[in-house]
């Protein structure tokens, strides 16, 4: 094996994962397997790697070992290879001296019923891991100025929060919205539940807020169309009435909102006697026609179904606040909500749910398989408890529609290159552990854009956003990994620019030198893909941590 | 006006408020009345919808 070093000395880690790993695989026999490797040793079992105990071993063998590699064989280094590089440079270790094997995700998960294959299997993988842990080099971590000035896309009351909370630490933040007037949907609303305080003049102080904000500059039927770069560094391009504004930025938070499903073609929706709860707010902001004395809603309407499967979460509490409305208004009215599940999450809701009942308003569980049928001034139900089919007077019906993605939601995931999922809206880095940060760094999201958000969340959303966004504005610099792709043979690079044209990045580009044209690495904006070294066929480019030395390493070692 | 902020319990609200502000530049204390922080989230085995190790 091509050893750079003379003296190789590796340890290996293999992690029980309480019952994860050890449950289905032989672990003495990994172990024992491990001390049998090339330049290994030191070989440990842990319960749990990742805890305190586990990091300490890490640590306390590095320096009493002398040991120049570490290998952990555990979970995924999608969440834990960060806190096993920083244990290493916390023992003096170079952390990128560390190789990280998953026996468990595609291993002990995968084959619980079959232990001799699967130990079998987890022998390779560690062969592989430790094959390529003798080629590691070290690495320094890259660092990059931040631009102090922050985009926010959205201009509705998630976004507006963002806004106000950056600006207010002293950052400039540049807020783009397409509409005329900020405020988003709050503009139509007319109560905000469960407080039932008024939509309206709540908007107005947070617009009014935004737009006296020194550091704060609005641009109104707006959009942004290009967003270059990468943390720190985008150029980004605003499309205004007054042409195209081309700003530097430094962080961007994607308050696009969702928008209300209009059914088209369902219970007989005209707009007029069958009515959206958006719709409904309007009416009674307005106040309600004295002759309305029936109203009957319909929960799920366009919801819930196999082409829109999730539920919207918000039209719950939304159809109950408005039921209450309308009692208020007109106490002698009958108001009657036709559900499949009631959504009410939360002490406030669950109040207002109960008040709802005192006041009189009427529940009926109806059948998805035998929906409400809304004829001419009447809606037919089955009542699926009571097992009786029941006639209701209708002078209006309301259909609780779902929110669904906001119209250009695709337009944008390409523009900042973010994921969206199957119904259009934006997905976070991690569900529970980052969930108002995209995956890509300097990118964070908040209200309805990832999923149907009331305004108490919308709001939460718009400060954690906030938050988490001065990070990198309050440090002024990022430091970037070093695991990217570097033009290892400069001299074989020919500067055909193939590898430019494939990098998802935008992080490659030729430049004029002494030598001819030759590819240039962005280091902070390149993610490490391995795109361009894999497709550069005069193998001129190659990626930190991942050369072809390293992979075929790897290769061999599974072949051996 | 002291810069340093004190965040009362060191369940997983706390940790991440105390970690993003650590790495805001601010001083934090973390203040937890049990023997070790993590709470609750310390306790669990895997975490629904993803099924991450809790720990």
């Amino acid at each position: 094996m091509p050893n750079k070093e003379e003296n190789i000395r590796i340890g290996v880690f293999v992690c029980h994962c309480g019952s994860n790993i050890a449950g289905y695989l032989n672990m003495e026999e990994l172990g024992a397997y491990a001390e049998t490797l090339p330049h290994v040793a030191f070989v440990k079992r842990n319960l749990y790697t990742c805890s305190e105990g586990g990091i300490n071993e890490i640590k306390k063998a590095i320096k009493e070992q002398n040991l120049n590699r570490v290998v952990v064989a555990s979970c995924t280094p999608r969440t834990h290879e960060p806190l096993f590089r920083s244990s290493c440079a916390e023992a003096g270790l170079n952390p990128y001296l560390f190789e990280m094997v998953n026996i468990r995700d595609q291993c002990s998960w995968v084959h619980m019923q079959q232990r001799d294959d699967g130990t079998a299997k987890a022998k390779d993988l560690i062969r592989m891991g430790v094959a390529k842990s003798a080629l590691l080099e070290p690495q320094q971590p890259i660092i990059s100025d931040v631009t102090l000035r922050a985009l926010v896309m959205g201009a509705g009351i998630a976004g507006m929060t963002s806004a106000l909370a950056l600006a207010n630490r002293g950052y400039e933040v540049v807020l783009v919205e397409r509409e005329e007037r900020l405020g988003g949907m709050l503009n139509v609303i007319n109560k905000l539940g469960p407080s039932m305080a008024d939509a309206a003049s709540f908007a107005e102080e947070k617009i009014k807020a935004v737009q006296s904000h020194k550091n704060i500059t609005v641009f109104t039927k707006a959009r942004v169309t290009e967003a270059q770069g990468f943390i720190g560094k985008y150029k980004v391009d605003i499309e205004t009435e007054s042409g195209v504004k081309k700003i530097d930025i430094g962080v961007i938070i994607v308050a696009t909102g969702g928008r209300l499903l209009v059914p088209e073609g369902l219970y007989n929706y005209d707009g007029k006697k069958v009515i959206t709860q958006l719709e409904a707010e309007t009416l009674l902001k307005q106040g309600l026609d004295k002759g309305i004395n029936n109203v009957v809603m319909i929960q799920c309407a366009g919801g819930r179904t196999k082409e829109k499967p999730y539920c919207s979460r918000i039209c719950c509490q939304t159809a109950v606040k408005n039921a209450i409305m309308i009692k208020e208004q007109n106490p002698a009215s009958k108001v009657s909500i036709l559900y499949r599940d009631m959504q009410m999450y939360g002490v406030e809701n669950e109040e207002l749910f109960r008040d709802s009942r005192a006041k009189g308003i009427r529940y009926i569980k109806y059948d998805p398989e035998d929906p409400p049928q809304v004829k001419d001034g009447s809606v037919q139900v089955f009542h699926s408890l009571l097992g009786l089919k029941m006639d209701l007077a209708a002078d209006l019906v309301v259909l609780s529609t779902p929110i669904v993605s906001q119209e250009g939601a695709e337009a944008t995931s390409q523009l900042l290159r973010v994921p969206i999922d199957d119904n259009g809206f934006f997905l976070e880095g991690h569900v529970k552990l980052r969930p108002l940060d995209f995956a890509t760094d300097g990118v964070f999201l908040a209200g309805s854009a990832r999923f149907p958000a009331n305004i108490r969340e919308a709001v939460a959303q718009g400060l954690g956003a906030a938050s988490r966004a001065s990070i990198p504005l309050s440090k002024g610099s990022v430091v970037v990994e070093p695991i990217i792709s570097i033009l290892a043979n400069e001299d074989a690079c020919r500067g055909c620019g193939l590898c430019v044209a494939l990098c998802p990045y935008g992080a490659l580009e030729i430049r004029k030198t002494e030598k001819g044209r030759k590819v240039h690495v962005i280091d902070v904006a390149c993610k490490g893909c391995g795109v361009c070294a894999s497709t550069c066929y005069q193998h001129a480019l190659s990626v930190n941590s991942f050369t072809d030395d390293q992979i075929n390493a790897q290769i061999n070692a599974f072949l051996e | 006006m002291s810069k340093d902020i004190l965040v009362i319990g060191g369940g997983i609200a706390g940790i991440q408020s105390s970690l993003d502000l650590a790495d805001m530049g601010v001083k934090v204390h973390l203040v937890e009345k049990l023997p070790s922080i993590g709470g609750k989230m310390a306790q669990l085995d895997k975490t629904f919808p993803t099924n991450d190790c809790a720990i």
